[in-house]
């Protein structure tokens, strides 16, 4: 089977040059970390296209894997920065300063893993993927899916932002983790490590895209699909369909794990309001803006629906909010399958007659067939 | 960096932009006052917005979410300030230009706009931030950009940075004195400490029990209780309240749980006449939704008071309400937030310079004799020496002052013995 047809390679190379050299050339470097910081989104969306867009499971609770694999991250980069000399005026020197503000005397055992860069590393991604794997079990060896899954995992989302909030002394509480500095060293807050950051979570995002391009491809990713419109005509033909959807659940949290790590770098710092139910849906919406069946319409959706927010928001600070609440209502109501749709639809035929030698060698298309957005969200 | 960091982005930002900054007095100012302005080379050395006529700085405060409420009262006391000291000759010759970022409630996003601010349009001072969350997030920025930041809100202390000027009360300062001021007058000698659970109740009531316990003879602590931001179910701490019957409650109570915590009390026949209830968190600010029967009689403990009776405060209270509304009330923490501009503007003419470093330098000995709280000075740590005093709530909405130091209290925001 053809994993990539030539338009697919056209498709990603074009975004590939968008991104690694479009960008960098583009935009100043205060511009380019701020686009840094909307593509490690971009491994969250991913993971909806495959949880929502194929598989037909809304979570309304990525923001909490996303989460999780950035507050690996900041423990790690938090452990370093707190070395006791760094942290002499506090009563106890050498442990994080917001558990010193907090009255706590030593560090708490759960955190003494993360001294180890690997262990860190291992934990982006196998921390949120566990929690995705026991949601699911429980969830979907039940049978609970649709509109009941996505609220319970809006309720997750709540729990844990209450959870990090709540146990200030252990997770930094409002504040977050901040005043991250070095990595093993290496100053992350350099105009310089910005720029080799950049590039990372770059080469990393087309990586997770052709990762999961690979598997909407493969025999799997058509049974995701077939799950979606018809679940028990799959369940009848013999599958467990609840193995598959924990599986895309697990694949999908592994990837936001991994884009919450790389926000961590870039940004230098995480706060539970990346966890909570409100960035959670901005993340939805950034998906469905983009063309929740399409790969590279949901990292286009989000850079787009990023950067607009930044300008509105510089443009009209009083007035912002209601420019984007705008965007998305004409979004929804005149492009309901997003981007992508748009492409589809008026782009991709008039491309087809314009190079008919792309449209060889084509895989067959059934990941890409769209229905309105609203008859997945009913289910 | 290319020339058109230093222009506005947009056409619309642009005109936005010029209507911000010519609204208050850009055209009135007489040339003559430019002639003696200083060179732009000699005063900016390190490529900050600075032309010259115009220098560019940076508010940056939630104008939406749910902070909005709090943070808008800083927005329009810096904007009055720096409207004034445009109509007064601008700083350095040179009339302040206002780019304006909203946080939206979101310490992420108020990192952002912060590197936005700094990095982008090269603004020489910012004035922002209210929450200890939004500073920690931006702290960083900061120092890494090397800008200047002038923070308004009374914290918890524990911090001390060259690049940030702390315009309001650092947790002793708002504390020790009003701790023995009602030891001495009340004779108070049990305290019930509350607070909302977050880091700044957390640290003051730390303070108050040290000084209680290890400062004020025969005192103790009979109860601590912290509450999640937002709660509204304070029966059965109140229940426990009237069980242990402490001479003092002491309340660090903020946001909209003060609404639900002072009307409990009045419906649970706590008569705050009777009850001394000390708060250093509510501001003529929060008393407009507490509602003034509600929390008459209750004494509040921070530098400023809308009803302060001096020259300059005389000044202040009117131009404000003819600029923001008749009806707009001034807290503590709005007072403070209208200092930040004025401070910058006498640092950068005592340094003769807008370069950070300069500003750092010169800031250390700074003295305000228009602070509508009175004269304030800043110290070496960046935090301001100022007097501390004590406030009786009235119907109306308004605090009588009771009492105030009869010195500037000094900032100490690592208090020994304190921590």
């Amino acid at each position: 089977m053809t994993f990539l047809t030539r338009k697919d390679m056209l498709w990603f190379v074009v975004l590939a040059l968008v991104l690694l050299i479009v960008f960098p050339l583009g935009l100043e470097t205060f511009r380019l970390n701020l686009f840094g910081k909307y593509l490690t989104y971009g491994f969250v969306v991913l993971g909806l296209v495959l949880c929502w867009g194929d598989a037909g499971i809304l979570s309304l609770g990525q923001g909490v894997f996303f989460g999780l694999g950035g507050y690996c991250m900041a423990m790690f980069l938090k452990l370093e920065a707190s070395t006791p000399a760094a942290t002499k005026i506090q009563s106890t020197p050498g442990i994080p300063d917001f558990m010193d503000w907090n009255q706590l005397t030593a560090l708490p055992a759960f955190w003494q893993p993360f001294h180890s860069l690997a262990f860190s590393l291992v934990a982006v991604v196998a921390v949120p993927t566990l929690l995705a794997f026991g949601i699911g079990l429980a969830m979907f060896t039940r049978r609970v899916g649709g509109t009941y899954f996505a609220i319970i995992t809006q309720a997750f989302a709540a729990i844990l932002t209450i959870l990090i909030i709540g146990q200030q002394g252990y997770t930094g509480g409002v504040n977050g983790m901040t005043d991250l500095r070095t990595l093993l060293g290496w100053d992350i807050r350099t105009d310089h490590a910005k720029m080799i950051l950049y590039f990372v979570n770059a080469v990393l995002l087309l990586g997770a895209a052709l990762l999961s391009h690979v598997v909407r491809r493969s025999k799997l990713g058509r049974i995701l699909v077939a799950m979606r419109d018809k679940e028990d005509r799959v369940r009848f033909s013999g599958y467990n369909v609840a193995h598959f959807k924990i599986f895309v659940f697990c694949f999908a949290a592994a990837l936001a794990g991994v884009g919450g790590a790389m926000f961590t770098l870039q940004v230098g710092f995480m706060s539970p309001s990346f966890v909570g139910i409100v960035p959670s849906i901005e993340l939805v919406i950034y998906c469905a803006v983009g063309g929740r069946t399409s790969l590279l319409g949901v990292i286009y959706g989000t850079v787009l629906v990023c950067a607009a927010r930044a300008a509105f928001s510089e443009a009209m600070p009083q007035l912002w909010l209601f420019a984007m609440g705008s965007l998305f209502i004409l979004v929804v109501v005149a492009f309901p399958t997003g981007l992508a749709g748009v492409y589809r639809t008026y782009l991709d035929p008039r491309l087809d007659r314009l190079l008919p030698w792309l449209g060889r060698g084509r895989a067959p298309t059934t990941a890409t067939v769209e229905r309105p957005m609203h008859a997945a969200a009913m289910e | 960096m290319s020339d058109d960091a230093h222009a506005p982005h947009s056409l619309f930002r642009r005109r936005l932009m010029q209507g911000l900054v010519a609204l208050p007095a850009a055209a009135m100012l007489p040339r003559a006052a430019w002639a003696a302005s200083p060179a732009t080379a000699a005063v900016n050395t390190t490529g900050l917005a600075v032309t010259d006529d115009t220098v560019t700085v940076g508010i940056l405060h939630s104008i939406t979410g749910t902070m909005a409420i709090s943070e808008t009262g800083s927005v329009e006391a810096e904007k009055l300030a720096i409207a004034q000291i445009n109509e007064s000759g601008g700083v350095l010759g040179r009339q302040i230009k206002i780019i304006q970022e909203d946080g939206a409630s979101d310490w992420p996003n108020f990192a952002e706009k912060a590197k936005k601010l700094l990095a982008s349009d090269h603004c020489a001072a910012v004035f922002g931030c209210w929450t200890s969350a939004s500073r920690k997030a931006v702290l960083p920025v900061f120092e890494q950009y090397n800008g200047m930041l002038y923070y308004p809100t009374f914290y918890e202390g524990l911090e001390q940075s060259k690049n940030v000027i702390y315009t309001g009360q650092e947790a002793t300062q708002q504390i020790l004195a009003g701790l023995d001021w009602v030891n001495r007058t009340k004779g108070s000698k049990s305290f019930y400490l509350l607070g909302s659970d977050y880091i700044w109740p957390r640290t003051s009531n730390k303070i108050a029990r040290k000084h209680i316990e290890a400062h004020l003879t025969g005192c103790k602590v009979v109860g601590e209780d912290y509450f999640p931001l937002g709660h509204t179910q304070f029966n059965s701490v109140i229940n426990k309240i009237k069980l242990t019957k402490p001479d003092v409650i002491y309340a660090i109570i903020v946001g909209g749980s003060n609404v639900a915590f002072y009307k409990q009390l009045n419906a649970a026949g706590i008569d705050l006449s009777k009850q001394t209830l000390l708060t250093i968190s509510v501001t003529e600010d929060e008393i407009v939704g507490i509602g003034g029967k509600n929390i008459a009689g209750a004494f509040a403990c921070m530098k400023y008071f809308e009803s302060l009776k001096n020259p300059n405060n005389e000044k202040f209270v009117p131009a404000f309400q003819k600029m923001w509304g008749a009806n707009t009330v001034i807290g503590d923490v709005t007072q403070a937030a209208y200092l930040g501009p004025w401070l910058w503007k006498l640092t950068a003419e005592k340094a003769g310079s807008f370069d950070i470093d300069k500003i750092v330098a010169a800031s250390p000995g700074i003295e305000f004799k228009g602070a509508p709280e009175g004269y304030v000075r800043i110290h070496e740590n960046h935090h301001l020496w100022s007097k501390t005093r004590v406030g009786k709530a009235l119907v109306n909405g308004q605090y009588e002052v009771v009492y105030e130091t009869s010195d500037l209290v000094q900032p100490n925001p690592f208090p020994k013995g304190y921590q």
